[in-house]
């Protein structure tokens, strides 16, 4: 009964999820549509609503295809495995007060520790398919993943240390009076910029670069395997996006509209990120290898680590630790 | 068992990568073999061929008329400009000279394809480096452009509008009002291209300092057109050496300073901005007339003397069936294209067909000095430098 209960609760939020992303797909083909003065997909369903389940149909109807030279488990493990990742970071996330799946006391360790198993699927995918172009997408993305994961981890430190718990939910209960993204706005911006490169999002989607490395890591991969991880990409930066939200914007509490439930209100911020994602998408140039791990290394972290420093000093001296 | 040194040191070998011809950023069927470092581009070896069709050989095989429309198909984004070069090297070579208002005409058309080819590269240029919106912003324009060739000649790319002699029709009624009207708000979507990318930090940063040229490697390699200019040489055919009507016409010649890539897209822009200069006073200047020469050897006459007379009816199916003699003579004729000096070496013999037409294609001397341009850097500068130098395999191939 326990079991089937928990069951029940993983579904309601997998569920969901795999419905938001279908439709951030449809959304990020709109919105640039509109920004480049074209329609985007208009043709299926409702003004082109259903476009992503057509898109899944022929996803998932399609061959796959496993190259001859390539390491065949690892090949198909790599999908599954980014896939399966972005979703069960989704388990600490409080979508409301006392919503979620798992309280964890140490909710931003855990979104942080399984965020940094998905730069093996990026290896996975690019080592084991053996073509020289996901190659070199994923060596790009394991170095550019692991230089902004620094950063991000100081800004969630910087959070941390102010409201003195990892939990999210407690994160969130602090930030009723005030959302740090007031006392923490240029955290708030280095955050956001490195979410990003995290994501593997313009402006920093080297690993696939289309322009220089066809389609990076997953140049290999067709139908469902691909399918899967264009799932997991996608929910990951839905995964960001809210997380962002937790950390910057208040979570569930917006002032004047108190009469809405909770769960709804923390997705308008997530529509925020989502947005953010795709006009960034859509106006800028990409960054040169060299160049973005300069941007993550020389300014983004020590920064970060300045801002840290500062806080924690703010905090200390004026006895202002919250314990 | 015997141990050598040698067995335990292996000689490291540079990564080697297949970049196109099946690449987004090949610009078409460039096969570029490319020694990788690290990401740092060892060598670049470019490989032509792929889209050849033996454009100048078949030439030799069609008269003069019939063989106007392969150059069309050559560069295929600046497509009047190369009938233009024709055009001239066989009025060259019969010594005629075309009326007032067809020269107008054209010099309207090749600054429109000048537009038309610039916008494709400023475009294709930005999306090579990442950024996705000025492309399509370009392409909608460009689809206006193509209409005024859609209604000058019936088609919107391969239009066979420039006949030796003059043009093949009259401008449609209200046509110069319409490309008025879109010069005026083409310069504000110009605006706009620039506005994403001219001040843009991600923009200048993958553009500037990449693939520099300095003057004398510029002339070396044989660049011209915006290669050259960009380079710091203020060098335009159609200053020095001037065709058509471009000596009765005012416009400068923007030139870069350091010959990066980001003098070379300014330059673009700047060039785009005179050709909307030119074009307006075109449209200002343009007398009434004629717009082919009253000489029935060389230009077909007009429907309505078919009608009523004999002899213009046997004119007109001698010109389309056998064309025109031309006595044994030769000529090189260049003119300004898009891409750079777009010329034309025709030798006739007698016959209605050329004897030789070799054609010197500004994007072949560009493509040769890719190696030279991106030896030593980054696997991204090399998308850049290839956007750069605005290559269209239809010419470089023929």
């Amino acid at each position: 009964m326990l079991l089937l209960l928990l069951l029940l609760k993983t579904l309601i939020i997998i569920v969901p999820l795999l419905i938001s992303v279908a439709f951030f797909t449809i959304a990020e083909r709109k919105i640039m549509g509109a920004i480049q003065m074209r329609r985007g997909p208009n043709i299926i369903g409702y003004i082109g609503l259903l476009q992503p389940l057509a898109d899944g149909a022929k996803l998932f109807t399609k061959e796959t295809i496993i190259p001859n030279d390539s390491n065949e488990q690892l090949f198909m493990t790599a999908p599954f495995m980014a896939l399966f990742l972005s979703i069960i970071s989704w388990s600490v996330i409080p979508f409301g007060e006392g919503l979620f799946l798992c309280d964890l006391n140490l909710g931003i360790i855990y979104i942080f520790a399984i965020s940094a198993l998905n730069v093996y699927t990026l290896l996975f995918a690019g080592w084991s398919s053996n073509s020289k172009y996901s190659y070199l997408g994923s060596i790009r993305s394991a170095a550019q993943m692991i230089s902004y994961e620094i950063s991000i981890g100081f800004t969630c430190l910087i959070v941390a240390v102010s409201t003195g718990t990892y939990n999210l939910s407690k994160i969130v209960l602090f930030q009723k009076i005030i959302w740090l993204i007031i006392p923490f706005l240029p955290i708030f911006l280095i955050f956001y910029i490195a979410i990003l490169a995290e994501t593997n999002r313009h402006p920093f989607d080297l690993p696939e670069a289309e322009s220089e490395l066809v389609s990076g890591y997953n140049v290999e991969y067709s139908s469902m395997a691909f399918a899967q991880f264009f799932l997991g990409e996608y929910a990951n930066m839905l995964l960001m996006s809210i997380f962002g939200g937790i950390l910057f914007l208040g979570g569930w509490f917006i002032g004047f509209l108190f009469f809405l439930p909770e769960p709804i209100k923390l997705s308008f911020k997530m529509s925020f990120g989502v947005l953010y994602f795709i006009v960034n998408r859509a106006i800028f140039p990409r960054f040169r290898y060299d160049q973005l791990m300069s941007l993550g290394w020389k300014c983004l972290l020590p920064l970060v680590i300045g801002y840290f420093l500062l806080t924690s000093n703010i905090l200390i001296s004026f006895n202002g630790l919250p314990i | 068992m015997d141990l050598k040194r040698k067995n335990f040191t292996r000689k490291m070998k540079h990564f080697t990568i297949n970049f196109g011809p099946q690449h987004p950023a090949a610009h078409g069927v460039l096969r570029l073999l490319l020694e990788l470092s690290g990401e740092i581009v060892i060598k670049a070896t470019p490989h032509i061929g792929l889209l050849h069709r033996g454009t100048e050989k078949l030439i030799e095989y069609k008269n003069y008329i019939q063989a106007l429309p392969y150059l069309d198909r050559l560069d295929y984004v600046s497509m009047m400009s190369q009938e233009h070069s024709y055009c001239l090297a066989i009025e060259n070579l019969i010594n005629c000279k075309i009326p007032e208002r067809a020269k107008f005409i054209r010099v309207i058309f090749c600054e429109i394809t000048r537009i038309l080819n610039h916008l494709l590269a400023v475009g294709c240029h930005a999306m090579d480096v990442g950024a996705m919106t000025p492309m399509l912003w370009a392409f909608e324009e460009r689809e206006k452009l193509m209409e005024f060739y859609e209604r000058v000649s019936g088609a919107r790319m391969h239009a066979a509008y420039f006949r030796p002699g003059g043009v093949h029709f009259d401008l449609p009624l209200g046509l110069l009002a319409d490309i008025f009207l879109f010069v005026n708000q083409f310069k504000v979507k110009l605006l706009e291209i620039e506005e994403m990318l001219n001040e843009n930090r991600i923009w200048k940063q993958r553009l500037v300092d990449i693939g520099i040229v300095d003057a004398k490697d510029a002339q070396d390699w044989g660049f011209s057109g915006v290669m050259l200019r960009g380079s710091g040489i203020k060098w335009d055919i159609r200053k020095s050496q001037p065709y058509e009507i471009y000596n009765k016409l005012e416009f400068d010649i923007p030139v870069g300073r350091n010959g990066d890539c980001y003098d070379r897209y300014w330059v673009r822009i700047l060039e785009m901005k005179q050709s909307l200069n030119l074009i307006l006073q075109c449209i200002e200047k343009i007398p009434f007339g004629i717009v082919k020469i009253n000489d029935q050897k060389i230009s077909a006459p007009s429907k309505n003397d078919i009608k009523n007379s004999m002899e213009s009816l046997i004119h007109h199916f001698k010109i389309y069936t056998s064309s025109f003699v031309i006595k044994a003579n030769e000529t090189y004729i260049a003119t300004e294209a898009p891409k750079g000096e777009f010329g034309i070496y025709l030798v006739s013999n007698n016959t209605n067909k050329p004897y030789r037409c070799k054609i010197k294609a500004p994007g072949f001397s560009h493509l040769q000095a890719l190696n030279f341009m991106s030896k030593g850097s980054m696997i991204a500068d090399v998308v850049t430098i290839v956007g750069t130098q605005d290559i269209v395999f239809g010419e470089i191939d023929r």
